[in-house]
């Protein structure tokens, strides 16, 4: 096989992106673990680990760009290294979202704790499942992974609309409890843009594996056509 | 894609290591032997050009006593009278060479773009083969072919007898340098006209001869140089003159045919105005394959 | 203006060696098409075809369909007349190296047998304004060799060379190869101004070349043509995987 060093540079650049997705990961399922058992230190664990997603986002940018100045990757290798970086970019929001719902479980432990008309457990393993899966159908390169994901997002978007009226309701109800419930309503939220950012992973590991845009409902059936790029 | 990647590449695990083997440093008698070659190739260089210039200085000690104002405007005296020159002889040698120029040149350097253009096979090989042989037969029998073929026809000795003969053997020098230099024009020029829509008649002459056409000046040259001073082929069509003839088609004066008859004369004049004659001769070759040359030069380009 | 070209069931022979393997394409008016391949996949030859040049070469052969516009290439047109519409720019810079700047560029027009004086001066700017050769050299047309000009130089002087007989299609068979990144910068450039006028098939080792000047790309393997599409298809996703195996260098 001809290439070999390049070869090994898009492996370490994979490998790269496979560690900060694992950082991103977890940097979610603590800050929701951390809402569930009202813990200040995981909350800290959030906030420190961030500065080791940040130095990865850049690192990666680093590794591409240079890969995209010195070797000229085309088709498949091409994609690859586009879908790359906006994969990480979307990583690196991820870890924010994580970041941000850590800051509202930090606000939520200082006020008394409250029953509130919201399961954020449940919608939070929805949300780290499709993160895994899209991770998953980056390692594995299959668009039906990816595919599956895009299909879950439904399911997140309609739980966050549910937690919306609840929360809304319950502020309306009980305005003694609206710091609570506004605290839970922006976590549900940040959970919704966790997997807004999973939706986008999946719809560039696509691009990448098929050379399909399938971004803003364009239909992934369309992969054998070349992929018209609109913003509209 | 630059395939030298991959040597460089991580991971990478040679097949076999270039064994580690030591250079001698260079020894005293590879340089002595350095040094005794380059001296060599310098004395044979000296060897090749001393008996020209030999030649040429013992012409001028000999000859040039003899050279005056009467040699190159008149003609021969009867023998045993003093002065008198080879006038008639210098323009008959010019009449001659030109004759055997004007019908060799033409002829050679046709042959040499058939063989080079379109002899690349059997035909082409055969006609390589005869003119090598032409090459290698003694003048003097193509003296008696230029005498059967022409000086019996006209039954009588003449200037264009004599250029025919030279033809003759001007051909299969300038037919064998003229194939070799278009040989040497590359394909590629070739390509170039032909890409433009030019003919391959048209191609050949006004591009690859064109391109050669230094080369093939000098073939033609060589050949000039080389019958110049011919007297064999001569004896029997030029026959020679003691007077002055301006008619191709009469018995015609030569500069070496003048020379021989004056050089195996009993007179001692005749003597020394034989070598005069070479002197002169030697200066004329020169001279022609000189003017040539730089005729040539001056219409190049820069850069070409 | 360019002509369009359609080859069909197109193969080539050196003697009894077969180069190309039935070849179809349709190459459109007013662009530019690239041809890439490893080497000896046949592309040389197959634009060798378009021009007849291929058959220069001893026992060399073809059978099949070119049409050069409405101009049927192997069936009773003369390949001096197709010539002269279908110009062709070499590998290697080939000007005539006896000639001067102005004498290579008129080469063609006065080989064929043109001799206006005027018109030929005329032919003669234009040409080298269009190869972008014209600020160069305009001082030393009459003077200077065409050999004596730079590397660069030389095949911009092929181009208005080519140019100056007015053909409706320029092939160019590689002529980048010898050239620095400078030089190829400029041929580049002009490749692209030249589109409007011509109809452009250049054969190229360099794909980002290929990629930068050409709208269509095929890709050759084994004298048969594998894909042919649109540059960006090629470059990002094309649809045969020997065709992705060679743009991203995976091939062999």
């Amino acid at each position: 096989m001809m290439r070999t060093r390049f070869q090994q540079q898009m492996e370490d650049l994979r490998e790269k992106l496979l560690r900060m997705g694992g950082l991103a990961e977890l940097a979610v399922d603590r800050a929701t673990q951390a809402y569930t058992e009202r813990d200040l230190t995981r909350c800290q664990l959030v906030l420190e680990n961030e500065s080791l997603i940040n130095a990865a986002e850049r690192e990666i940018d680093e590794m591409a760009f240079d890969i995209l100045a010195t070797q000229q990757p085309a088709a498949t290798d091409l994609r690859f290294i586009l879908a790359v970086t906006k994969i990480n970019a979307d990583l690196e929001r991820v870890g924010d979202q994580a970041v941000n719902i850590a800051e509202r479980v930090m606000d939520l432990i200082e006020l008394p704790a409250v029953e509130l008309p919201v399961d954020i457990p449940r919608m939070a393993t929805a949300v780290s499942a499709m993160v895994r899966r899209a991770l998953e159908s980056f390692v594995e390169g299959k668009a039906e992974l990816a595919q599956a994901v895009l299909e879950m997002d439904h399911v997140v978007d309609r739980m966050r609309d549910e937690a919306f009226i609840m929360l809304v309701r319950k502020m309306n109800e009980e305005p003694q409890v609206t710091q609570q419930a506004l605290d839970a309503l922006l976590v549900a939220r940040n959970l919704e843009r966790v997997a807004d950012h999973a939706t986008n992973i999946s719809e560039d590991v696509i691009f990448w594996v098929l050379g399909a845009d399938v971004r803003h409902h364009a239909q992934a059936a369309s992969a054998a056509q070349r992929p018209e790029r609109s913003e509209a | 894609m630059p395939d030298t990647d991959s040597n460089t590449a991580a991971g990478f695990v040679p097949q076999s290591s270039i064994p580690q083997i030591s250079i001698p440093p260079i020894s005293l008698r590879r340089r002595v032997m350095d040094h005794v070659m380059t001296g060599v190739a310098v004395l044979t260089v000296a060897l090749v050009l001393l008996p020209l210039f030999a030649i040429f200085a013992y012409l001028v000690y000999k000859g040039i006593g003899s050279i005056n104002l009467a040699f190159l405007t008149q003609i021969p005296k009867p023998p045993g009278e003093p002065g008198g020159g080879m006038a008639n002889a210098i323009v008959g040698s010019m009449v001659i060479l030109a004759i055997a120029s004007l019908l060799g040149v033409p002829l050679g350097i046709g042959a040499g773009i058939f063989l080079s253009e379109y002899g690349r096979n059997r035909y082409g090989d055969i006609v390589r083969f005869v003119s090598d042989v032409l090459n290698g037969v003694p003048s003097i029998v193509i003296g008696i072919v230029a005498y059967g073929l022409v000086v019996m026809r006209q039954k009588h000795f003449s200037a264009l007898a004599g250029g025919v003969a030279l033809a003759i053997m001007m051909v299969p020098t300038i037919a064998r340098t003229t194939e070799q230099m278009l040989l040497l024009v590359p394909q590629a020029i070739r390509e170039a006209a032909y890409g433009l829509g030019v003919s391959r008649w048209r191609t050949t002459l006004s591009i690859t001869l064109r391109t050669a056409t230094s080369g093939v000046i000098t073939g033609v040259m060589l050949a000039f140089a080389r019958v110049a001073g011919e007297t064999a082929p001569l004896l029997f069509t030029a026959f020679g003159n003691q007077y002055w003839n301006w008619r191709t088609d009469q018995p015609t004066a030569a500069l070496s045919l003048q020379i021989f008859t004056y050089a195996i004369s009993p007179f001692d004049e005749w003597h020394r105005q034989a070598w005069a004659g070479a002197l002169v001769l030697i200066v004329l070759i020169v001279g022609a394959v000189a003017a040539v040359r730089i005729a040539v030069k001056h219409g190049t380009l820069a850069g070409a | 203006m360019g002509v369009g070209i359609t080859v069909e069931h197109l193969n080539a022979f050196y003697g009894k060696t077969q180069a190309l393997f039935d070849i179809n394409i349709a190459v459109l008016a007013n662009h530019a098409t690239a041809l890439i391949g490893p080497s000896g996949c046949g592309k040389s030859t197959f634009i060798r075809c378009l021009n007849r040049m291929h058959e220069t070469i001893p026992e060399a052969r073809v059978d099949g369909k070119v049409l050069i516009g409405d101009l049927s290439v192997y069936n009773g047109t003369s390949a001096t007349q197709l010539r002269r519409r279908v110009g062709m720019v070499f590998q290697k810079a080939n000007p005539f190296p006896t000639m001067s700047i102005y004498d290579n560029v008129a080469a063609g027009l006065k080989l064929n047998g043109f001799r206006n004086r005027k018109q030929l001066d005329e032919v003669v700017h234009k040409s080298l304004h269009n190869s972008a050769l014209w600020d160069e050299v305009k001082d030393h047309l009459h003077k200077k060799s065409g050999a004596s000009l730079s590397g660069g130089q030389q095949q911009r002087l092929c181009i208005a060379r080519a140019l100056a007989v007015q053909p409706e299609v320029l092939l160019m068979d590689e002529p980048c190869s010898a050239l620095d990144p400078i030089s190829t910068g400029k041929i580049e450039e002009l490749i692209f101004q030249l589109k409007e006028q011509y109809t452009i098939v250049i054969v190229t080792h360099n794909m980002q070349q290929a990629a930068r000047v050409a709208e269509f790309t095929g890709f050759f393997l084994l004298g048969k043509m594998i894909e042919f599409d649109k540059t960006e298809k090629i470059f990002t996703n094309p649809s045969d995987k020997r065709t992705e195996d060679y743009v991203t260098g995976r091939f062999g």
